[in-house]
C-alpha cells in the first residue's frame, strides 16, 4: 500500500521510484510480533556490527600497506601518527571478536526458539552463508598486520587444504600465489579481505528480504493468528533496537578504550618470521570451537572433514530436527540439550585454546563426538520420541490473561507445520 | 588487563594443582615464569604515565639498554610526551648521526639526527647485531610490552629476576640464569646494576627503581596514545550511558500500551 507523504518532492520521487513506500513497508509499519524478548535484538546488532566494521576497515584501508615489508610498519604507523588511528584499529580488531558474540548469541536464539523450521529454512541457510563469509572475512583480515600469529595462523589454516586428496599441494600452492605464505598472499588476503564484506552485506540483504517474507519468529514459536497478535516496526522495535544498541556499545566501548587487547595474542606484535615458530599457535577465540573439532580427530582429511563438518550439520538442521513445536519453550527434553549443547561449545572453545595434550585431547573428542551427536541423533530422536507442552492459541493470550489450558492447542501446532 | 593475568594465573595454578598435581611439578623445572603485578601508574581506567617515571626510564633506556636494543617506532618528537622542551628533544638527537641522501651529487652522507627522525638503532642490521652479541638478537623494544603476556610486569620480571643458578642447573657459556625469562636462561647480560645511571632528580637508583621505570618508559614506547585513548573513554562511555538511559525511558514510555 504506498503511504502518504506531506513533502511534495518525496511524493515525486515515491511516485517514480517507490524507494520512500518501500522503506515505509519494510522498516516502519512492517508487522511484528509483540511478544519479541531482548534476544530479537541481535539480529540487529549483528547488522550494526557490519557496518561498523566496513565504516573503520575502509578508513583503515587508506593508511595501510599490503606488502611483507611494510604491513607491520603501516599498521603500527596507523597506531602512534594517524590521528585517532588506534581507535579506528582497535574498533576494527575489537570489532570482529564482538561481531561474532553477537552472531553467535543469534544463533543460539535460533537454535532454541527453532527459527531455523518451516518456513524460515532459506532465512536460517542464508545466515549459515553469511557465519562461513564471516569467518574466512575474519581469517584473512587477521593476517594483514602480518605478525607472528598472522604468519604462522595463516601457515596453518592454509596448510589444511593440502588434506584435500590429489590436489591438495596443488591448492595450496594456488591459494598462497607461491611455495609459501609470502607477499602474493598477503596481496590476495587484503583484496579478499575488502570484497568479501560487501558480499556479506549482499547475502544479508538476501537474509532480510527471506526474513520479511513470513516476519520474526517469536519466543512463543506459533504463528501469528491475527493484526492483535502485531505491532508496527517503528516506533516499537526500533526504540527497543537502539536501546540495545547503547548497551551494547557501552560494552563495546569499555574494551575498545579500556582492554583493546584483551582479545588478542600478544605474540601479533612481534612482526612475522617465518623462521620463528611460535610456540604455540592458536587462531582467534571465535574459531577455536572448530579448531577443537579439527584436532579431535587424528587422522588430516578426517579433522578438515569434520570441521567444515560442524557448519555443514547447520545447513541441513532444518530437516534434522522434525519436531512441529518451534520453541524450545514447549520442548521439555529438547530444552535440556539445548543447554548440554550450549556447555559443549563452550567447551571445545576452551579445548581449542589448550595445548592437544594430556586430557585435553580426551576432553576435546568427547565433546566433538557430542557435538555431532546431538545434530544427528539427539535432534531427530526427540522429534519423534519427545511429548510438547500445550502450545498457547495465540501471542495474545498468554498476555491478555486467560490462563485456561488450552485443549488440543498441540495438535492445531502440528497441523499447521 | 594485569588482574585478568593474575587470575587465569592462578586459575591455571589451582587447576593444574588439582586436575594433573603429576605435570606442575615438570612444568616448573621446565622454567616457569615468575611474573609478580607490580603498581603501575598507568594502570586503571584513570591510568596515566608518570612523567618522572618516565623521563628517568627514558635515561635507563639511553645509558644501558640502546647500546644493543632499537626502538624504532619512537621518533625523537614523541619525547615531548615525556615533557622534554622542543630544543632539549633537538639536543637528544643531534647526539646521534643519521645516513641522508642522496644530495644532489648524488652521494649519501652523515647528519646529526633531527626531531622528525625515528631513534637511531644500535646495529646497521639483524646480522650486524647477532654478531656483536653472541648469536642473539636483541629485539627491538618499540613494541616489548605488548608483544609479551603480562606487559610492563613480564618486562620488570625479566630485568629482576638474575639469579644464581641452583647447583643441578647447568648454564651455558654466554647465557645467564633468570627466573623471569622463559626457561631461565636468557643470552642477555645483567644489565641493570644499584647505581648504574645517576638519575638527575636524585632518586636512588636501586635495581628495582630502575626497571620499574623502564618498564613505565617502554609501556609508553608500546602505546604512546594510551593517555588519549582512556580520556577519550571515560567521555564515550558517560554520554553512552545517559544515551543509553534516555532510550530506555524512551522505549518504556512507547511500549507502555503494549500488552
Amino acid at each position: 500500500m504506498a503511504a502518504k507523504f506531506d513533502n511534495s518532492i518525496v511524493r515525486w520521487i515515491d511516485h517514480r521510484l517507490p524507494i520512500f513506500s518501500f522503506m515505509h513497508h519494510e522498516m516502519h509499519e512492517y508487522p511484528t510480533p509483540k511478544n519479541l524478548s531482548y534476544w530479537w535484538n541481535f539480529g540487529s546488532l549483528a547488522g550494526i556490527a557490519l557496518v561498523i566494521m566496513i565504516v573503520s576497515g575502509i578508513v583503515l584501508a587508506m593508511n595501510y600497506t599490503p606488502h611483507v615489508d611494510y604491513a607491520f610498519d603501516s599498521v603500527e604507523r596507523i597506531m602512534r601518527d594517524v590521528n585517532y588511528g588506534w581507535l579506528l584499529r582497535y574498533m576494527h580488531m575489537n570489532g570482529a571478536s564482538f561481531f561474532f558474540i553477537v552472531v553467535y548469541i543469534h544463533i543460539f536464539r535460533g537454535l532454541y526458539y527453532g527459527s531455523y523450521k518451516a518456513p524460515r529454512e532459506l532465512l536460517w541457510m542464508l545466515g549459515v552463508v553469511i557465519l562461513l563469509l564471516m569467518m574466512a572475512t575474519a581469517f584473512m583480515g587477521y593476517v594483514l598486520p602480518w605478525g607472528q600469529m598472522s604468519f604462522w595462523g595463516a601457515t596453518v589454516i592454509t596448510n589444511l587444504f593440502s588434506a584435500i586428496p590429489l590436489v591438495g599441494d596443488q591448492i595450496v600452492t594456488w591459494l598462497w600465489g607461491g611455495f609459501s605464505v609470502g607477499n602474493p598472499t598477503l596481496n590476495r588476503f587484503f583484496s579478499l579481505h575488502y570484497l568479501l564484506p560487501f558480499v556479506i552485506v549482499g547475502v544479508v540483504v538476501l537474509h532480510l528480504v527471506a526474513l520479511h517474507r513470513f516476519g520474526s519468529n517469536n519466543p512463543l514459536g506459533i504463528d501469528v493468528k491475527s493484526s492483535k497478535d502485531q505491532i508496527p516496526f517503528h516506533p516499537y522495535y526500533t526504540v527497543k533496537d537502539a536501546f540495545g544498541l547503547g548497551v551494547y556499545l557501552i560494552i563495546f566501548a569499555g574494551f575498545v578504550f579500556f582492554a583493546p587487547n584483551f582479545f588478542g595474542e600478544p605474540d601479533n606484535y612481534i612482526p612475522a618470521n617465518p623462521l620463528v615458530t611460535p610456540p604455540h599457535i592458536v587462531p582467534e577465540w571465535y574459531f577455536l570451537p572448530f579448531y577443537a573439532i579439527l584436532r579431535s580427530i587424528p587422522d588430516k582429511l578426517g579433522g578438515v572433514v569434520a570441521m567444515f563438518g560442524a557448519i555443514a550439520v547447520l545447513f541441513i538442521l532444518p530437516w534434522l530436527d522434525r519436531s512441529p513445536v518451534r520453541s524450545g519453550q514447549f520442548r521439555p527434553i529438547f530444552k535440556i540439550f539445548f543447554w548440554v549443547l550450549v556447555v559443549d561449545v563452550v567447551a571445545l572453545t576452551f579445548f581449542g585454546g589448550k595445548p592437544p595434550e594430556g586430557w585435553y585431547v580426551t576432553g576435546a573428542r568427547i565433546a566433538t563426538a557430542y557435538y555431532f551427536i546431538h545434530f544427528l541423533m539427539i535432534l531427530p530422536l526427540l522429534s519423534v520420541f519427545e511429548t510438547p507442552r500445550q502450545l498457547p492459541k495465540s501471542i495474545s493470550e498468554p498476555v491478555t490473561g486467560g490462563g485456561a489450558g488450552f485443549a488440543g492447542a498441540t495438535a492445531a501446532a502440528r497441523e499447521k507445520v | 588487563m594485569i588482574a585478568r593475568i593474575k587470575t587465569l594465573a592462578a586459575a591455571g595454578l589451582v587447576a593444574s594443582a588439582l586436575a594433573v598435581p603429576t605435570f606442575a611439578v615438570p612444568a616448573q623445572a621446565a622454567g616457569e615464569l615468575e611474573i609478580a603485578a607490580q603498581d603501575w601508574s598507568f594502570d586503571g581506567i584513570f591510568g596515566t604515565y608518570d612523567r618522572a617515571a618516565l623521563q628517568r626510564g627514558f635515561q635507563v633506556y639511553q645509558n644501558v639498554c640502546s647500546t644493543c636494543h632499537a626502538l624504532k617506532h619512537i621518533a625523537y618528537r614523541n619525547l615531548a610526551d615525556l615533557g622534554y622542551t622542543e630544543n632539549e628533544i633537538k639536543a637528544i638527537a643531534a647526539e646521534k648521526n643519521v645516513t641522508d641522501g642522496p644530495n644532489d651529487e648524488g652521494e649519501m652522507f652523515e647528519r646529526p639526527a633531527k626531531p622528525s627522525d625515528t631513534f637511531v638503532s644500535p646495529f646497521p642490521n639483524d646480522n650486524a647485531a647477532r654478531t656483536a652479541n653472541g648469536g642473539a638478537l636483541p629485539p627491538d623494544l618499540s613494541l616489548i610490552v605488548d608483544a609479551r603476556k603480562g606487559g610492563a610486569d613480564y618486562v620488570y620480571g625479566v630485568l629482576t629476576h638474575y639469579k644464581d643458578a641452583p647447583a643441578d642447573v647447568k648454564v651455558p657459556d654466554g647465557m645467564y640464569y633468570n627466573t623471569g625469562f622463559a626457561g631461565h636462561q636468557i643470552a642477555m647480560p645483567p644489565p641493570l646494576f644499584p647505581d648504574g645511571v645517576t638519575y638527575g632528580d636524585n632518586t636512588p637508583a636501586t635495581v628495582a627503581q630502575q626497571a620499574h621505570d623502564v618498564s613505565t618508559f617502554l609501556a609508553w614506547a608500546s602505546e604512546p596514545n594510551m593517555e588519549q585513548r582512556k580520556r577519550a573513554g571515560v567521555m564515550t562511555i558517560l554520554f553512552l550511558l545517559i544515551f543509553t538511559g534516555l532510550l530506555y525511558a524512551t522505549k518504556r514510555k512507547i511500549w507502555a500500551d503494549v500488552h
